[in-house]
């Protein structure tokens, strides 16, 4: 379990992260989304252990991260962005180096090891040298590292960025593998990146926290309009006119005919659904529904709708 | 110390699988055996005193050539995000660090070794203790300046600039008692104790004080103190 509890952080006078509160409970994956600079990396390295907030605190397990950063991090597995890696070394020598510091020796040492080359395809690489590997590869390396210890958390900051769609896909599959059975906690500043493969969505903009749910859940809770196309048969501009009486919420658009088809299409805001109305009244009208599909409002409108507001106005 | 052996083995290796170790093992022994073949035969006197007045100069930009990557690098790669977020404790990092540099610069003096195994086969007379004084004496000074040179690679993530800061540092240390002349007469006791050269001839002379043991340790001891002070206050900023 991680909670955050009203975290800050300052680089020097800039604001990073503002007091920002959630929780993660085992189980879960969950996708941390922001634009660049929004605060995500920030809000990692601080669970992680790698910054110190300036106000608030963090813990992980019950345990406080200011005070017991190394019990924390015997449990969390890590991928910085950009994943960072000795280069020079080759990539058994690297894991068994980053083994040894988890205290994972001898015979735990050959298992863990043939886990993580395993679940992260690295057969072919094995006594390659990192700096010669390519991206796909050198991000297995950097996932082979944070996972070495089977730990019971694995935060993955950006853990797909500059891969090839193939490589995407894998990485995709192999979080939600590992998902089953640990809390995962992926950022990421593009949203299908992660839309696919988490259970819960924390969107942060500016340091703050915008939105936090389910997909379905930030969909359902969007303010705004949603558009729809109604198809119609047997019915006439006015009387079509005449339902405005019945669905005053509605804001009806072009109406247009042609071979006996009325199209008409109208406005509603997305929490005030009209459908059931509309239905009713094209049921005592004897107009025959051939269409009535709304706009489906994409998680993608959602995330600019709450990130670009203040670019917008500027 | 489980995680000091393990940084330690871990630089250690990096400095042998790059062509750093070799480059200055032999660069050392070249720049070493130039200046006491030179003299050594023209004095013709059984001992190696030309060796142990070279050394420490040789040192003075060595040193700082071999540590300035040691925590530079790891701060330019990104790797500093790594170690700083596994269960590896800043002074057990620091440690391991400082002690790879330090066997690279005892098999440097190894190597030196050769220059004694000459002086064995032709000298007479060889006074066997000053010699051990003498290779004590440099082992000591290349540590207290490998740890300024640590220092000096922690404060920057660009390893020229770390270099710079390594050999001003170490060139202070080795001028303080050169320099004596400048100095108030009150404070000139004290600029002569800090001095390396002040200890590096009263061991060099034979005799192995505890105040000399006392100085290296606790410059040494100053210097690994404050880089891992850089190091933690760095989450912090």
């Amino acid at each position: 379990m991680i909670k955050v509890s009203d975290l800050s952080k300052y680089y020097g006078s800039v604001k990073a992260v503002k007091s920002i509160n959630f929780e993660i409970n085992d189980g879960e994956i969950v996708g941390f989304l922001g634009e660049n600079g929004a605060g995500k990396s920030t809000t990692l390295k601080v669970i992680t252990g790698y910054l110190a907030p300036t106000s608030g605190n963090v813990f992980v397990n019950d345990l406080n991260v200011l005070e017991d950063e190394h019990e924390i991090q015997k449990q969390i597995g890590y991928l910085p962005e950009l994943n960072p890696l000795y280069l020079d070394m080759n990539v058994y020598d690297y894991l068994r180096f980053i083994a040894t510091v988890r205290e994972i020796k001898g015979n735990k040492f050959n298992k863990a090891f043939s886990r993580v080359v395993e679940e992260c395809g690295l057969k072919g690489v094995i006594h390659k040298q990192i700096g010669a590997c390519s991206k796909g590869f050198k991000q297995r390396v950097g996932l082979a590292a944070a996972m070495i210890h089977d730990p019971k958390i694995l935060i993955l900051d950006e853990p797909v960025a500059g891969l090839d769609p193939n490589q995407i896909v894998e990485i995709r599959g192999l979080i939600k593998r590992l998902g089953r059975k640990k809390l995962v906690l992926i950022s990421s500043h593009i949203l299908q990146e992660i839309q696919a493969t988490v259970s819960r969505i924390i969107i942060i903009h500016k340091g703050e926290i915008v939105a936090d749910g389910t997909s379905d859940e930030l969909i359902s809770g969007a303010e705004g309009n949603t558009q729809m196309t109604l198809e119609l048969m047997n019915a006439s501009e006015e009387s079509i006119k005449e339902m405005k009486a019945v669905v005053p919420s509605v804001n009806f658009g072009r109406i247009s005919e042609g071979n006996g088809i009325t199209m008409v299409h109208l406005e509603y805001p997305t929490k005030s659904d009209p459908r059931k109305d509309i239905f009713a009244y094209a049921v005592s009208k004897d107009w025959i529904i051939l269409e009535m599909t709304p706009a489906k409002t994409n998680l993608e409108d959602i995330f600019r709708k709450l990130t670009v507001t203040e670019a917008a106005d500027a | 110390m489980h995680n000091v052996k393990t940084v330690f083995l871990k630089e250690l290796r990096s400095f042998f699988y790059s062509p750093m170790a070799y480059i200055f093992l032999v660069v050392f022994a070249l720049v070493n055996g130039y200046f006491f073949t030179n003299t050594f035969f023209l004095y013709d006197q059984s001992d190696m005193r030309a060796l142990f007045n070279i050394t420490p100069l040789i040192f003075l930009f060595f040193i700082p050539a071999i540590s300035m990557s040691l925590i530079a690098r790891e701060r330019n790669l990104g790797t500093m995000e790594i170690i700083s977020t596994i269960p590896l404790k800043n002074h057990e990092f620091v440690l391991g660090k400082y002690l790879a540099v330090v066997s690279l610069i005892l098999i440097g003096l190894l190597v030196t070794l050769v220059h004694f195994i000459t002086l064995m086969s032709v000298g007479t007379n060889i006074d066997y203790g000053a010699a051990f004084c003498g290779y004590f004496g440099l082992a000591m000074v290349g540590a207290l300046y490998a740890s300024a040179g640590t220092f000096a690679s922690s404060v920057t993530d660009n390893q020229v600039v770390s270099f710079i800061i390594a050999v001003f540092i170490v060139l202070v240390f080795w001028l303080m008692d050169k320099m004596l002349f400048f100095v108030p007469s009150g404070l000139a006791g004290i600029v002569q104790f800090l001095s390396v050269d002040y200890h590096l001839t009263s061991i060099s002379r034979g005799v192995i004080d505890t105040r000399n043991l006392i100085y290296f340790g606790s410059v040494i001891g100053f210097f690994l103190f404050l880089t891992n002070q850089v190091l933690e206050v760095r989450k912090w900023k």
